[in-house]
């Protein structure tokens, strides 16, 4: 057991006023106190969202295991303190400070920020200005910590350019050792600042936005992106860890006291993805689909549910099914977490006879429903999306599920997709309509227990991706956007089984500013200051967007809205992101647009190979004999 | 069988909520590989009673919740794991098995006591810069009025309760208010419901946070009803089973 750090950064006057102190007072299981006088390296991994949301996150929970196997190295974490504390920190001048040792982020070697999702920009700032760091990269003296920023909207850094100080590029297993070995060289050295990000620009897969500098067509857009002195790469190659099983996972992940958002031991089965959806990011990124070894998993759940005393399980990964030992692993936990009366929760399983077997195993079926992602209403629009789920495979699950008792299917699409039209969006309240009848069929009067059946749709606004087959295809604006939520809601209020259908969907101006973000350049990172200074922050809470702000100030800054959504892209323009190289190459995603547009699909990764460029890694699905199934 | 089980609660960890601290133990009760009895059902749960939720910002020497087990290594055995699976400012410093029928925690609950210090710079005058014995008068002076009618906030609104059959102790030492009141449900007094009757008597008004309390320890009645003994006062430890 580890001593009680008692030394608390906030005052009990404070603690006793704000919303849940327990986010801020550390002390957590399996939080992990070190011995300052021992320690040659403090790195603070922050998610820059609200403590809840963050502790969730598995990534932080990997860093942070493999950070403090490091003997002489010591990772805290630190969150976005909520409206309440951050209005008493700024009145008061406190400084944020590290959740372990309740010592302040300045005085800390390392600030590493994980960064995943758009909307959480103005937060990255929130933390740097709280923790009394100068916002801007530029403006950092020897004694500010180096700013690293990860996760998945590094992979276009442009818009966040100016506030980081670096970004590591891919998986961060394989490279922080090495980084971290050459600033304790260059401190040893007594080398500058400078001096130390001039070397890890050199390092693989670590970007320093200082040494780059970007020239401007007339129309805005790039005309070239060139490393500022002799020896800095040109491109950057992700990082990827080839061996997941023989890696870095974290056995003792810290259990909050409070509830949050995963409040569970999260087992991730393997990364990557072999569905090739054209309008998925993740699925290019992770590429190539590395799955991990199945004994090592039921080791790795066992140990970890000793070790939390979580009382549920949950599998992640992008497509559960796809990982191919998933029945043997789903038996084990079965068989192990009955037994001790721990949940397990399947995400991600695609709906078919084994999975609704399983589920009807591991969950109460009368209170749990399903869940179906055509993503686009029409074969047609299915195809372009490259999405392979066929209406006869959803009324087959939805028919099986009715059959084993379910009453309640929730069904996910996207409006706004390339190339959709009217027929498509209709689409969407056919197939709601159909699977409310397959119901009606499947199920004989005097058996349907809850009286009826509850289809519920959402749809979500489509924003297009760097890296994605779709990265060079026009945003639909607010409007349109509108417009087809309203075309939706018409087309199901005028089905059948209307009354068992419920649609929802989201507000339109986040998505738009979304799509700005998400393919956006170095010219935006003003935008975000602004804006952050003009108070917008937690801009990812609906409640706290503030649309009007990020709007006047676009304009403020001489910057166009539709210039980085609806513009439709020329196959030959440099995107802000090109400097990247995420394995798959542009000519693929080119090759995948084109097909898109032709509403030509592409098979998977486990029936043929398409050439991504993946395969350069060496390992994974890449190197699997084919087995010929869709 | 039942268990009941004694705690502390220290430090930092007193920000913890009471819902959280049931979460807490939950957890603790699995790392540390209790045989805990669950409930039926779809979504079981252990099957555990606290005797009286600790309020935010609140230490405590005498925290009591039960647990049902299907088996018990020994009651030294099983404290010596939850206590390995705890945290630092949560010790567990007793753990007894309840006799066949006792009272469940909650339920047996009659009365707590508590000390109660004043954070610097925010002692009242009526504590201020006296002597003891001075405060011991002004404390006698309390207890002797008729009533002590105080409102509370209740379900359906502000009402007026007399606290005075409830206070059952009331000293002043060494800076720190002790006291011992009712904590049952029907009668449950709050130490600054208590302090604020005080100062109401001499005209002043407590600053705001100004208390730093420890629940000493939560008492039951006795089998004769007579007395108060602690709520581990019925069970049986490891010299006895």
């Amino acid at each position: 057991m580890t001593v009680a750090n008692n030394n608390l950064a906030l005052s009990d006057d404070i603690l006793m006023k704000i919303e849940k102190p327990a986010r801020y007072i550390g002390n957590e299981v399996n939080a992990v106190i070190k011995d300052k006088e021992k320690i040659a390296v403090r790195f603070a991994m922050c998610f820059p969202d609200v403590y809840e949301i963050g502790m969730s996150h598995l990534g932080i929970q990997i860093l942070y295991a493999m950070l403090n196997s490091m003997e002489d190295v010591w990772c805290e974490r630190v969150y976005s303190p909520w409206l309440d504390l951050d209005a008493i920190m700024r009145k008061e001048q406190i400084p944020l400070f590290a959740l372990e040792s309740q010592d302040p982020i300045k005085d800390f070697d390392f600030l590493g920020v994980t960064i995943q999702y758009e909307m959480c920009y103005t937060n990255i700032l929130q933390v740097l200005d709280l923790a009394q760091i100068p916002l801007l990269a530029a403006d950092r003296g020897e004694d500010c910590p180096i700013v690293i920023g990860g996760g998945p909207c590094a992979y276009n850094p442009e818009p966040i350019a100016a506030f980081f100080d670096m970004f590591y590029i891919g998986e961060g297993e394989t490279q922080y050792q090495n980084l971290i070995e050459l600033y304790k060289r260059c401190k040893t050295e007594g080398q500058s600042r400078e001096e130390f990000l001039r070397r890890a620009a050199k390092l693989p897969g670590i970007y320093v936005p200082g040494f780059y500098e970007v020239r401007y067509h007339e129309d805005g857009t790039i005309q070239a992106f060139t490393p500022t002195e002799e020896g800095i790469p040109a491109t950057i190659l992700k990082e990827i860890e080839m061996d997941v099983t023989d890696t870095y996972y974290p056995m003792k992940p810290v259990v909050p006291y409070i509830k949050v958002t995963q409040d569970r031991v999260v087992l991730e089965i393997q990364r990557g993805c072999i569905r090739g959806c054209r309008f998925c990011q993740a699925g290019q990124l992770y590429r190539p689909v590395r799955e991990r070894d199945v004994d090592t998993l039921k080791n790795w759940a066992m140990e970890m549910l000793k070790n939390t005393g979580h009382e549920e399980i949950s599998l992640s990964s992008l497509s559960s099914s796809d990982y191919s030992k998933l029945p043997e692993l789903i038996d084990f936990l079965i068989e192990e977490c009955n037994q001790k009366h721990i949940n397990i929760s399947l995400p991600s399983l695609r709906i078919d006879a084994f999975s609704l077997d399983v589920m009807s195993k591991v969950q109460d079926v009368k209170k749990s429903s399903l869940t179906f992602a055509p993503e686009a209403g029409s074969q047609r629009l299915r195809n372009v999306i490259n999405k392979g789920l066929t209406e006869e495979v959803i009324l087959q699950g939805a028919a099986l599920a009715f059959e084993g008792g379910w009453t309640r299917v929730k069904l996910y699409f996207m409006l706004g997709l390339p190339t959709e039209t009217e027929d498509d969006i209709r689409g969407i309240a056919e197939l709601s309509n159909k699977i409310a009848a397959v119901f009606f069929d499947v199920v004989p009067k005097e058996k349907r227990t809850n009286g009826r059946v509850q289809i519920v749709s959402s749809t979500s606004f489509f924003v297009p991706k760097p890296f994605t087959p779709f990265q060079w295809a026009p945003q639909c604006t607010k409007e349109e956007f509108l417009e087809k939520a309203y075309q939706t809601k018409m087309a199901i209020s005028g089905q059948l089984n209307q009354k068992s259908i419920k649609y929802n969907y989201h507000e339109a101006d986040a998505s738009v500013l979304e799509g700005v973000l998400a393919r956006g350049d170095r010219r935006l990172s003003e935008v975000i200051l602004k804006v952050y200074q003009k108070g917008c922050f937690y801009d990812a809470w609906s409640e706290y967007f503030k649309n009007e702000v990020w709007l006047e100030t676009m304009a403020e800054c001489g910057l166009d809205l539709d210039f980085y959504t609806t513009r439709e892209r020329s196959l030959d323009e440099i995107f802000p992101w090109d400097f990247i190289d995420c394995g798959v190459t542009k000519e693929f995603l080119k090759r995948e647009w084109q097909k898109a547009c032709k509403e030509e699909i592409s098979e998977n990764c486990k029936a043929k190979c398409q050439g991504c460029g993946a395969a350069r890694f060496g390992g994974g699905i890449c190197f699997v004999p084919r087995t010929g199934e869709v | 069988m039942k268990v009941r089980i004694k705690f502390q609660k220290h430090g930092a960890i007193r920000f913890i909520g009471h819902l959280d601290v049931m979460r807490f133990f939950q957890k603790t009760i699995r790392r540390a590989g209790l045989d805990v009895a669950y409930s039926g059902g779809y979504s079981p749960h252990q099957i555990m009673s606290f005797a009286s939720p600790l309020g935010v910002g609140l230490e405590s020497n005498g925290e009591y919740m039960d647990i049902e087990v299907n088996s018990l290594t020994s009651c030294a055995d099983t404290m010596e794991r939850l206590n390995q699976a705890s945290v630092p400012g949560i010790q567990v410093v007793s753990v007894k098995v309840l006799p066949e029928g006792a009272g469940n925690a909650m339920a047996s609950v009659a009365a707590a006591a508590y000390t109660v210090r004043f954070r610097e710079g925010r002692e009242p005058d009526v504590f201020g810069n006296k002597a003891e014995h001075e405060i011991a008068r002004l404390l006698e002076d309390f207890l002797a009025q008729e009533e002590i009618v105080i409102t509370k906030e209740g379900k359906n609104g502000p009402r007026e309760v007399d606290i005075k059959p409830g206070i059952y102790e009331l000293k002043w030492t060494e800076h720190t208010l002790s006291m011992l009141v009712d904590a049952s449900s029907a009668g449950n007094i709050k130490p600054i419901q208590v302090i604020d009757a005080i100062l109401s008597l001499h005209g002043e008004k407590l600053a705001e946070n100004a208390l730093l309390i420890t629940r000493e320890e939560t008492y039951m009645l006795s089998n004769d009803g007579n007395t108060l003994v602690s709520l581990d006062d019925i069970g049986i430890d490891d010299e006895k089973m």
